[in-house]
């Protein structure tokens, strides 16, 4: 018994680790007033970028730069078509995912069936993880969770707590009247979606490098989407993030823990998809206000417009 | 201390889509000046601080302070050249928080832990100005007067010796413009100077040293203060003597046509906005409905056009129930509207002119056919509506979103006239037009009243209640303040009315009806 | 010093239009030859014969017309969503409810009836699956207020895992040796083809018939008027007066029946069985979003750019055979088609004027 709860804490954290990450980008981003619906896209090219470079170089830890600048790379697309081009940013966001998508697939093609040597070592925290029950499960773990938890609180800060995050929230309040205090907004929206882009290509890295040791086509299963709906579920604040995002981690391990139930494991396999619908509707009865919704999400902004 | 001893702006030009906004302009302004800009809405003076802050480049023309020219590209660097500017429509992030608003105005905030490190620097600054401001608050919590103080404050911080203020009385209530003009005293003794935007004359008689006037674009007059008079300055701003008073024949009181009983309506910010509120409305008549901009007035257009929901009482029309309809029923009912934010909600701005001539109307039979729509009779009604109404556009294939504001205005107004509507409510429906079109529409709504409709109108612009209305309620923080006649002597208190110190009523009747 | 200078361009024409969308796409064509040649193809060889195997032989054009069945469908479908601002993105859920409706009915009263009658029925059973489907996140974005991008897509995931979950289940073939999938349709219920192709003419038809049908409800009737009002203009469209509910229900059922409608041509068309939910249809709910937007959100002009896309289709499955590519090709080139395709949009709402500033 013992065993089987601290293998499903492990197991939440693991699956709640790129999910973690991929909301805290998208809050970042969507912050800025920026939607990006290219999550998906941007983690698979994440995720195989990192796989091609770990298996060339055999080392793990080039493979997450190696998909940081994969990431910041394809999400420019996006920043470009929305920021720049005024364009409509979910059919921009959807074309970036279609593009990731099928790039990662022609990309990892020759990898398919090849699993890593070499994955990244989970990490025991000295002391902590000596601790009973939870030392195991929380800090005996892959280096990504630590990142993503790291970087989710730092975004908090950075977002509630500096002048930076006052400049970049306003952005999304209210474009106009931040620009009208001096505010280059737009260099504000880019810096915000290719950051959102590298941390959606951080998720993807852990996908292919930690949480499994490799290349499957199609291997994010959706999990750029659920990441999206994390951030309203996360009232569009990290700290929240790493709660929502836990929560959803375990939604997917559940899936496991029911199967010898005897429970068909496509309904099983249905649950994260079908506890984001019920969040949302659960979220949605909350007061708009109170549901911190940056006021120009989506929202095309033009310089200097009458 | 003052960096900006003397401001000019040399021939300033500057065009829209190949129309002047700016032509050949030239201010002066000196430190312990305070210069007011004078015109008609669209007469150009927006343009011409926009362009002075940064915000547009002019097509020709300079900037010069203390003698030497400047370049403003950016807000930015009209800030630290020690310009600050209130805008009409405020620039606060409207779910922040008062002191992060300062925080991202500042130019010295620091990176870390803005707001702790702010607060002391604004606690020292405020009592020097005597601004009384919860730091803490949401902005869309404060009234407009106490945002206005924020902007003041942003730009008083960042060190700014010259204030441009658009139109800061609009939204202001009586006692908070005497606070304003206390502050604008207070700055000028300090060799602070203040370009004052205003089409209003007693304003700018008040607190301006000297005035410029714009009509058009242009500059066509200019003095000192002392040296002139009213009647002169609106001579200069109209172009031409005006006649205030409009001949407005006196109907025989009609049948009621609209009774609105004790209703309260929740604003957007999920507080009270209309609070108990009741009058009748009757045929051949013009009811006005004054008072400070934001007391809501909208509201109160909004829940008997159906679009907001009523919280209680009852609003009938020729005595039916018409109480939280939806916007269609209350409109087949006979009750057209004109709203407050035309471009927002009047409009749909890539459909086509004839498209948007039948917004409301196009599930009228005369339109439609079964599920049908007859473009044939819409493009007819259209045109008749361009050309009666003067609408400047060279198709009816056009997207409506290719036209001046006034036109789309003009559009909107005859759309909503000619189907002859029981009830017209209007709000502000001559905003932003030059004086030319504002008579004509005024004209149009006396003649809509002749021929047996009543109007419902809002209006900040008290000429416009006294030259069309029949009677007049001031509206004041959501309650009536009182129902007059315009031609009841006792009008002349309605200052008192609209800054909320003095309840009025014509007859007892109603009177029993408010309280 | 050069500056750039960009302003609102005001009467666009159709062909200003038409040349834009051209040069788009010749850009996006440009940006896939790059990749191409980053995979180690020849990319002009690769480019003309994604042309040459989709339209250049008669088999190849049957094959295209194929294909372009169910994009048609959708794709018109989709011009009325997003004409309204509704984002839909799950049309590939409501093409697989579609065709779990058609396979039940066909499975059901199939066996008993004639062809004359239970084609007609199972093409409604799809459409009102489809609109089923399509009717959850109109309720849920009207009523609630939820994002229907999210669930729109949450609901594709959901409907190809119960789609599996009937297949390996309580639908499983007797005759399909442990293998998931139905049993074939009985024959009654199985759609005629053009002779020498797999061309399935009624379905067909009624791809036509419904982007015609749909222009005409865009252009012509009070309910588009309605959604182009709703469209561009929320705000205007409550003042209007217009119901939002019934709007977005009646759409969405219309986007999600004729999506339903796709399915029910795939499933008795072409598979004549319900198999893997990847097997009936092969991404066409996705790539029929760029048929939509190629088209300019005119349901008409979907019939040809879900021509052109299906020929992309066509002749990427053939390269990809024939050259070794991976199955993403088509997705790549899918997703830089429409990138440029926003793109050109800016360049047609601009004016971009580069000249010298005197300064």
């Amino acid at each position: 018994m013992e065993e089987i709860i601290i293998s499903t804490i492990q197991r939440t954290m693991v699956a709640g680790t790129p999910l973690l990450l991929a909301t805290t980008g998208e809050i970042i981003c969507e912050r800025a007033g920026i939607l990006n619906l290219g999550v998906e896209g941007v983690m698979a090219i994440g995720a195989v970028t990192a796989f091609i470079v770990t298996m060339t170089t055999g080392q793990p830890w080039l493979g997450v730069p190696a998909a940081m600048a994969a990431g910041f790379a394809v999400s420019l697309i996006h920043a470009v078509a929305s920021v720049t081009l005024q364009a409509n940013q979910v059919v921009s966001g959807l074309a970036l995912t279609m593009l990731g998508l099928g790039l990662s697939g022609m990309m990892g093609k020759p990898y398919v069936g090849r699993p890593l040597a070499v994955k990244m070592d989970d990490v025991a925290i000295p002391f902590l993880s000596d601790l009973p029950w939870i030392g195991k499960a929380l800090f005996h773990q892959s280096p990504f969770l630590y990142l993503a938890i790291v970087l989710a609180l730092t975004a908090w800060f950075f977002l509630e707590r500096t002048r930076m995050g006052i400049q970049i929230r306003s952005t999304g309040e209210n474009p106009k009247a931040t620009e009208n205090q001096g505010v280059n907004v737009a260099l504000i929206r880019y810096a915000c979606v290719l950051v959102g882009g590298i941390f959606s290509a951080l998720a993807g890295a852990h996908l292919s490098i930690s949480y499994s040791s490799s290349w499957v086509e199609g291997m994010t299963a959706g999990r750029g989407w659920i990441a999206i709906a994390l951030t309203i579920f996360a009232l569009w604040n990290p700290a929240r993030a790493i709660f929502a995002s836990f929560i959803f981690g375990g939604i997917f391990v559940l899936q496991y823990l029911l199967q010898p139930l005897g429970i068909s494991p496509n309904f099983l396999a249905m649950l994260p998809y079908l506890s984001t619908l019920i969040i949302l509707l659960a979220i949605s009865f909350k007061d708009p206000r109170r549901l911190n919704a940056p006021a120009r999400l989506g929202a095309v902004y033009k310089r200097g417009e009458r | 201390m003052i960096k900006i001893q003397r401001l000019e702006m040399k021939d300033i030009c500057k065009s829209f889509q190949g129309i002047h906004a700016n032509k050949d302009i030239n201010v002066e302004v000196n430190s312990g000046e305070i210069l007011g800009l004078l015109g008609e809405n669209g007469a150009g003076k927006t343009t011409l601080m926009n362009i002075l802050y940064g915000i547009y480049q002019p097509d020709s023309g300079s900037i010069l302070i203390n003698g030497k020219p400047v370049r403003i590209a950016n807000p930015l660097e009209s800030i630290n050249l020690g310009i600050g500017m209130v805008h009409q429509h405020f620039m606060l992030i409207q779910n922040h928080s008062v002191i992060e608003n300062i925080a991202l105005g500042y130019k010295d905030t620091p990176f870390l832990f803005p707001r702790k490190i702010l607060r002391q620097k604004i606690k020292s600054f405020s009592s020097q100005f005597d601004f009384q401001i919860d730091l803490d608050q949401k902005v869309w919590q404060l009234s407009a007067g106490e945002q206005q103080r924020v902007e003041i404050i942003k730009t008083l911080l960042n060190g700014a010796d010259l204030l441009i203020l658009d139109e800061p009385t609009s939204v202001l209530t009586a006692r908070e413009i005497k606070e304003l003009i206390d502050i604008l005293r207070r700055m000028k003794a300090d060799g602070h100077s203040v370009i004052f935007i205003s089409h209003k004359l007693n304003e700018i008689m008040e607190i301006c040293d000297h005035v410029t006037v714009l009509r058009k674009g242009r500059i066509v007059g200019g003095a000192q203060t002392k040296d002139t008079d009213k009647l002169g300055l609106a001579r200069m701003m109209v172009g031409k003597d005006v006649a205030l008073t409009m001949d407005r024949e006196k109907l025989p009181k009609g049948d009621r046509v609209l009774s609105v009983r004790n209703i309260h309506v929740t604003g957007d910010k999920g507080v009270a906005a209309v609070k108990n509120v009741s009058f009748e409305l009757y045929k051949n008549e013009i009811f006005g409905v004054a008072g400070v901009a934001g007391n809501g007035q909208r509201e109160l257009a909004e829940a008997i056009t159906g679009i907001r929901p009523i919280d209680s009482g009852k609003v009938r029309i020729n005595g039916r129930d018409i109480t939280n309809l939806s916007p269609r029923q209350i409109y087949d009912y006979g009750i057209s509207h004109v709203p407050e934010e035309r471009i927002r909600f009047g409009i749909a701005p890539g459909l086509f002119l004839y498209d948007n001539a039948i917004l409301k109307q196009h599930h009228l039979k005369k339109f439609s056919k079964w599920y049908f729509l007859n473009y044939e009779r819409i493009k007819l009604h259209t045109k008749s509506i361009i050309t009666e109404f003067r609408v400047a556009t060279h198709a009816i294939n056009n997207q409506i979103r290719n036209l001046s504001g006034g036109n789309i205005q003009k559009l909107i107004l005859g759309r909503e006239i000619s189907e002859q509507p029981q009830l017209l409510v209007a709000s502000h429906p001559t905003y932003g037009l030059d004086v030319g079109a504002t008579r004509f529409l005024r004209r149009h709504l006396l003649e809509l009243c002749r021929q047996g409709s009543a109007v419902l109108l809002f209006s900040e612009d008290l000429d416009e209640i006294f030259e069309l209305c029949d009677r007049v309620a001031v509206i004041f923080a959501g309650e009536f303040m009182g129902i007059l006649d315009t031609d009841d002597e006792r009008i002349n208190d309605i200052g008192m009315m609209m800054a909320g110190s003095k309840r009025m009523n014509s007859d007892p009747v109603e009177a029993g009806l408010t309280t | 010093m050069i500056r750039i200078i960009t302003s609102d361009r005001y009467n666009i024409t159709p062909l200003r239009s038409f040349m834009t969308n051209i040069a788009a796409l010749g850009a996006g064509i440009l940006a896939i030859s790059l990749i191409f040649l980053a995979a180690g193809v020849n990319p002009l060889y690769a480019v003309c014969q994604i042309f040459i195997e989709s339209f250049g032989s008669i088999y190849g054009i049957k094959e295209t017309i194929t294909k372009a069945i169910p994009l048609i469908l959708i794709g018109a479908g989709l011009t009325l969503a997003f004409r309204a601002k509704f984002w839909n993105i799950g049309a590939e859920g409501q093409l697989l409810m579609g065709a779990v409706f058609a396979t039940w009915t066909a499975q059901h009263l199939g066996p008993a009836l004639p062809p004359a009658l239970i084609v007609p029925l199972i093409f409604t059973a799809g459409f009102i699956g489809g609109a089923l489907w399509g009717i959850i996140p109109a309720i849920l974005k009207i009523k609630y207020a939820i994002n229907e991008v999210i669930t729109t897509l949450m609901l594709n995931y959901i409907c190809a895992e119960f789609l599996t979950m009937l297949i390996v289940g309580p639908w499983k073939g007797k005759t399909r040796f442990g293998f998931p999938g139905t049993d074939p349709l009985p024959d009654s219920a199985i759609l005629g083809v053009l002779p020498g192709s797999r061309i399935h003419y009624v379905t067909l038809i009624l791809a036509i018939i419904c982007s015609v049908g749909l222009c005409v409800l865009i252009y012509k009737t009070r309910f588009g008027y309605e959604a182009r009002v709703v469209g561009e203009n929320p705000d205007a469209g409550k003042y209007a007066g217009i119901d939002f509910l019934k709007t977005s229900l009646i759409l969405m059922a219309v986007s999600g029946g004729l999506a339903g409608l796709a399915g029910v041509g795939e499933v008795a068309g072409i598979h004549h069985y319900l198999g893997y939910p990847a097997s009936v249809s092969s991404g066409y709910g996705f790539t029929a979003i760029i048929v939509a937007w190629l088209a300019k959100l005119n349901p008409l002009f979907a019939i040809a750019s879900g021509l052109f896309f299906a020929g992309i289709i066509v002749g990427g499955d053939a390269i990809q055979i024939s050259l070794g590519l991976p199955a993403a090709t088509v997705e790549i080139v899918n997703g830089i088609l429409l990138i440029f395709l926003i793109m050109g949009d800016y360049f047609l709402y601009n004016k971009i004027q580069i000249c010298r500033s005197r300064a």
